[in-house]
Parts: structure tokens; C-alpha cells; sequence
């Protein structure tokens, strides 16, 4: 028997190499590089890293429609869009991450302790996040593009891991930050063992772990359908849960409360693309043949999701709480785009996972400069009359808070547009519905807080807006910027992403 | 012997492993439960490797064991850190979160 050497394409995973290259050097520069300079060094490592892959991305964007690494992923045009959006929204994300402001100075330290009072007092900063994040980002890299069950998992976790730890980093309310971390973890590790025995019974059903084996399979319709059955639903409560959708939403709204704001919005915007990029990748490619037992069912957790998202968002009196919940409805929405099993659902999943990262990304920015002298202010109530005390950082907010209610002239509208089009054409009418009023349902909690801020009078308890840095001011403008850009003129990404999203199978 | 039972077997380890997430309180059982119901997945792909008459099974196995170490040290991480400043590892004393 003679073994051949994989034929690995390096050219082709070279976006994902830098990344994960860049999180070892990090890894490096805490050993070696001394306490005064890591805080800058890491930065510039960060960002530098990601600008390198989302170049690399860039020129690797028309060798298309080809597969790397023995066929365990493969780089098509949604790829390389998918990579492109996850690395953008990581840049803005990692300039809110730069802020270290929010994270505890020594994690290990127990909250209120003498260590976390000596760390605070000599002006100690956190620096492992940087690499964390790189982690991360290389795993969400990975997960739209795998096409092999393991190549999955493994991205899965790979997201994932770092996040669990990234949740518990809060500076303030630590114990709270804490009990997100575990709720996280535990339900995250919870909703991967469904996830993996989900593929195990795909794997038995198919006799083979990558998307093409299954695809074929169950084309060919020989096996036993009871095992297929069980796995499509099993891989599903894995990938649902990552997104956010009921009935397996219940660790995000603690989550984003508790993780510190800008790990709220890297993980907010990030794992969403991820999540959906590989959804929209299996249910497009491995169970397209399969639709008539996944689809129904979805159509339900679709339309369940949305209503639930928007309806309890109403009630909620804490912005990170509120913004948890419209994330739930948004992930009702996007649903609606892998249910339409169509190419315009694909397209349009692609725009709206893009336009709402970016809106996410800089609404959790603008949640970061409102504060007092305990920290930030997350209490709706408190943020009556921010639009007469600081107009400019109120309208931004207003914007990214349209952008998500879908209101013409903001990327949202055209996003939902696409969506909701996407699904009309693909044959599913009662989504449409579904999707069309609970926009109108969270259009009015949007709405009051728009109302909040600039219609009441400002209250005299301390709150107010820190001058932002450079940094986190660039975050929120381009957001800004993006999110009514794409409103306005979507027409170049439009194309582009016409050109571009089509799975190979 | 019959590969299907195997098969029972996983699904039983599984269940069981479920089940202990949902009633048990303590952090760590809960998460010994999670690495039970990781280790029935294991055993099914190893059953399908079998039945199936190829390897990609056992290799799944193998990348399942790595990966579930991994989050052992996380998640470990995760607990003893919340012990310390609580001085307990259940879960339903982390509630600060709910409203």
C-alpha cells in the first residue's frame, strides 16, 4: 500500500493559518513581552492579524468554487463572502475589545479580594483576551466553510471554547460575569453533545462524515429513515442553539447581560455569521434532498423564534437584555432565509447577517460610553433624556436601533427585504406573515426607546456619556456609516454577492 | 452479538446523561453528566464505524476525545473560578441573572 501526501492548498487556508498563527504569537507575547508593552503590542497584533487575512481572503476570492484540505472545506463564493463578514465585524468588535477598561485585570482573582484591589490599584490590564479572540475567530472562520462532520465539530468547539471564558471577563459584576461564563458553558457543552450525537446517527445512516456521502445518501433514499431522522434533528438542536432560537435561547439573554459589553458584541455579531454561514451550508448542500421532513418544523421554530424574540423584548428593562432579545428575533428572521431553500434566501441571508453583525457590533459599542461613576448603565430608566445630554451618541444609537426595526433607508430594510422576498418565493407564506408582524411588534419597543431618549427629560443620577476613545469612536461611526451606507446605495454588495453565493456541492 | 444493541446502549448512556443535566445541581456532576452523553455519542460512531465497514467513525471517536478534553480544562476553569468567589459550585445558586 502506498500512501500519498495530502494535498493541503495552503494558498486557500491561508486566511485561517494567519488568524490562528497570530492567536500562538499572542499566546507568545504574554510569555515574553513585558507588562507595559502587551497591552499595545497585542492590539497591533490583533488587528494587524486580521487586516492580513481579510487581504488574503481578498485575493483568494476568485479562485472560487474549489475545495482545500483533502476536501474537508471547502472556499466557494459564500465562503469567501462568510469569511470576509466574520473578519470585518472581528476588526470593529476587536477596537471595542481594545478598551480594556471592561475586563478584570487578573481573571484568577476572586472578586473583592485583596489580589483583584492590588491588581486594580497597579494599573494592571488584561491582555489575553487578544489571543481568545483570535481563537475564536479562526474557529468561526473554520465552521461555514467545513464540509465534513468532523471539520465541524471541531470548528464548533474551536468557536466556542474561547467565548466560554471571554463571558467570565467582566471588570464589574464579576459574580454575574462569572455566572454567565458557566451558564454558558454548561448549555453550550450541553447543546454540542446533542450536536455530535446528531452527526453519529448521520454518519450511520450514510456511511460517510462529509456533507457530499450525506447528500448522496439520502438522494439515494436506501438507508433507514427513523436514523436519519434522528440525526438531521439532534445536528439541528446543536446549530439552533448556537443561533439563539427557541425553544433553545434561554443562555443568551443571561449571557449577554452578563459578558462584558464588547465580548457581548464580538460574540453577538460573530457567532451569528458563523452559525449561519454553516446552517445555511448544510440544510443547502447535505439535506436539500430532505426538506420535506426538516422544513415543516423549521417553519414552526421560525416563526416561534420571531414572535417570542419581539414579544418578550417588550417587557425588558435592561438594554443588554433588550438587544439579547431583538437577537432572537433576528435569528426568527434568518431562518426564514434557510427555510427558503432558494438562491435569493442565500443572498439575502448573506446581506442580512452582514448588515445586522455591523449594526450589532456598534449598537454594543454605543452601550459601552453610557456610564457612571460604578460603571456602565444598562437600566433603560436611566437612559431618559440621553438625545437632549449628548445628541450625537443618542442619534447613533436611534440609527443602529432602526437599522434593526428594518425602517427604510438603514441596511435592515433591505436585509428583511431580501429575507422575507426570498421566502415568499420560496413557498412559505405563513413565515412571511409571522415575520412581517413581529417586525411591527418590535418596531414599537424600538421606537420606545428612541421615544425614551429624546422625549424625556434627563434625570439628574450621574449617568452620563464618557468621552470615548479613538478606538471605540471608530467602531461606532463606521458602523453608523455602514448600516445607513448599505441602506441607501445596497446595490455594489448586492451585486457582488449575487455573483459570488453559490454553494458547490 | 447483535451491533444494534450497542446502539441501545449509547441511546440509554445518552438519555441518562441528559437527564442528569437536567436534574442534578451540583457543576460538576452536571458536567460529568455532559461528558457522558459526549462519550454515548462516541460509542455510536464507533457502532456505525462498525456496521457502516469503514473507519471514518473511529476517527471521529478519537477527535471527540481531544475535543472533550479541551473543554474539560475550560470548563473546570469555569467552575473553580466560581467556587472560589462563592464558595459553591451549585447551579441554582447562580441566579443573579434571572429577573
Amino acid at each position: 500500500m502506498t500512501f500519498t501526501a495530502p494535498v493541503l492548498s495552503y494558498q486557500l487556508l491561508s486566511p485561517i493559518l494567519i488568524v490562528l498563527g497570530g492567536a500562538l504569537i499572542g499566546v507568545l507575547v504574554e510569555a515574553f513581552v513585558s507588562r507595559k508593552l502587551r497591552p499595545i503590542a497585542q492590539l497591533s497584533l490583533t488587528i494587524g492579524t486580521l487586516l492580513l487575512a481579510l487581504f488574503q481572503v481578498f485575493t483568494i476570492r476568485n479562485s472560487q468554487s474549489t475545495t482545500a484540505a483533502m476536501g474537508s472545506v471547502v472556499i466557494d463564493g459564500p465562503a469567501v463572502l462568510m469569511q470576509a463578514s466574520i473578519l470585518v465585524i472581528s476588526i470593529l468588535a476587536a477596537f471595542l475589545i481594545a478598551d480594556t477598561e471592561n475586563f478584570v485585570p487578573v481573571a484568577a482573582a476572586v472578586p473583592g479580594s485583596e489580589d483583584e484591589r492590588r491588581a486594580i490599584q497597579s494599573g494592571q490590564t488584561l491582555t489575553e483576551v487578544f489571543p481568545l479572540t483570535l481563537f475564536a475567530v479562526s474557529g468561526m472562520m473554520i465552521f461555514p466553510i467545513a464540509t465534513d462532520l468532523i471539520t465541524l465539530f471541531v470548528a464548533l468547539e474551536m468557536l466556542s471554547l474561547p467565548l466560554y471564558l471571554m463571558a467570565g471577563l467582566s471588570r464589574r459584576r464579576r459574580l454575574l460575569s462569572q455566572e454567565s461564563a458557566l451558564k454558558y458553558f454548561l448549555l453550550g457543552a450541553f447543546s454540542s453533545a446533542f450536536f455530535l450525537f446528531g452527526a453519529a446517527y448521520l454518519y450511520g445512516y450514510s456511511g460517510s462524515v462529509s456533507f457530499e456521502g450525506i447528500r448522496i445518501a439520502i438522494a439515494g433514499g436506501s438507508g433507514n429513515d427513523i436514523i436519519l431522522l434522528i440525526g438531521i434533528a439532534f445536528l439541528s438542536v446543536g446549530l439552533l442553539f448556537k443561533v439563539g432560537a427557541v425553544p433553545f435561547h434561554a443562555w443568551s439573554p443571561d449571557v449577554y447581560q452578563g459578558a462584558p459589553t464588547p465580548v457581548t458584541a464580538f460574540m453577538a455579531a460573530a457567532t451569528k455569521v458563523a452559525a449561519f454561514g454553516a446552517m445555511l451550508r448544510i440544510f443547502y448542500t447535505a439535506f436539500a434532498n430532505a426538506q420535506w421532513q426538516w422544513r415543516p418544523l423549521l417553519i414552526v421554530i421560525s416563526i416561534i423564534t420571531m414572535l417570542f424574540g419581539s414579544l418578550v423584548a417588550i417587557a425588558q428593562r435592561d438594554v443588554k437584555r433588550m438587544l439579547a432579545y431583538s437577537s432572537i428575533a433576528h435569528a426568527g428572521f434568518l431562518l426564514a432565509g434557510v427555510i427558503a431553500l432558494n438562491k435569493a434566501g442565500l443572498e439575502g441571508s448573506i446581506f442580512y447577517l452582514f448588515a445586522y453583525g455591523v449594526a450589532t457590533v456598534g449598537a454594543f459599542g454605543v452601550v459601552t460610553l453610557v456610564r457612571d461613576s460604578t460603571g456602565e448603565v444598562t437600566d433603560l430608566n436611566r437612559w431618559a433624556g440621553l438625545g437632549k445630554r449628548s445628541p450625537w451618541v443618542a442619534t447613533i444609537f436611534a440609527g443602529f436601533l432602526l437599522a434593526f426595526a428594518g425602517i427604510p433607508l438603514t441596511s435592515g430594510f433591505i436585509g428583511k427585504f431580501a429575507i422575507f422576498s426570498a421566502a415568499y418565493e420560496g413557498g412559505s407564506k405563513s413565515i412571511v406573515i409571522a415575520g412581517v408582524l413581529s417586525s411591527a411588534i418590535a418596531a414599537f419597543f424600538y421606537i420606545r426607546v428612541i421615544v425614551l431618549m429624546f422625549f424625556t427629560d434627563p434625570q439628574e443620577d450621574g449617568t452620563s456619556v464618557v468621552i470615548p476613545s479613538i478606538l471605540t469612536r471608530a467602531t461606532v461611526v463606521i458602523c453608523f456609516v455602514v448600516t445607513i451606507a448599505l441602506g441607501v446605495f445596497p446595490s455594489p454588495l448586492l451585486d457582488s454577492i449575487k455573483t459570488l453565493a453559490i454553494f458547490i456541492r | 452479538m447483535n451491533s444494534a444493541n450497542y446502539l441501545y446502549l449509547s441511546a440509554l448512556l445518552f438519555t441518562l446523561g441528559a437527564v442528569g443535566v437536567v436534574v442534578r445541581r451540583n457543576a460538576i456532576v452536571v458536567f460529568m453528566c455532559i461528558e457522558l452523553m459526549l462519550n454515548a455519542a462516541n460509542l455510536s460512531f464507533v457502532t456505525f464505524s462498525r456496521i457502516n465497514g469503514n473507519l471514518d467513525g473511529q476517527v471521529v471517536a478519537f477527535f471527540t476525545m481531544v475535543v472533550a478534553a479541551c473543554e474539560v480544562v475550560i470548563g473546570l476553569a469555569i467552575i473553580v473560578t466560581i467556587y472560589r468567589s462563592r464558595r459553591s459550585a451549585s447551579v441554582d445558586d447562580a441566579s443573579l441573572l434571572k429577573r
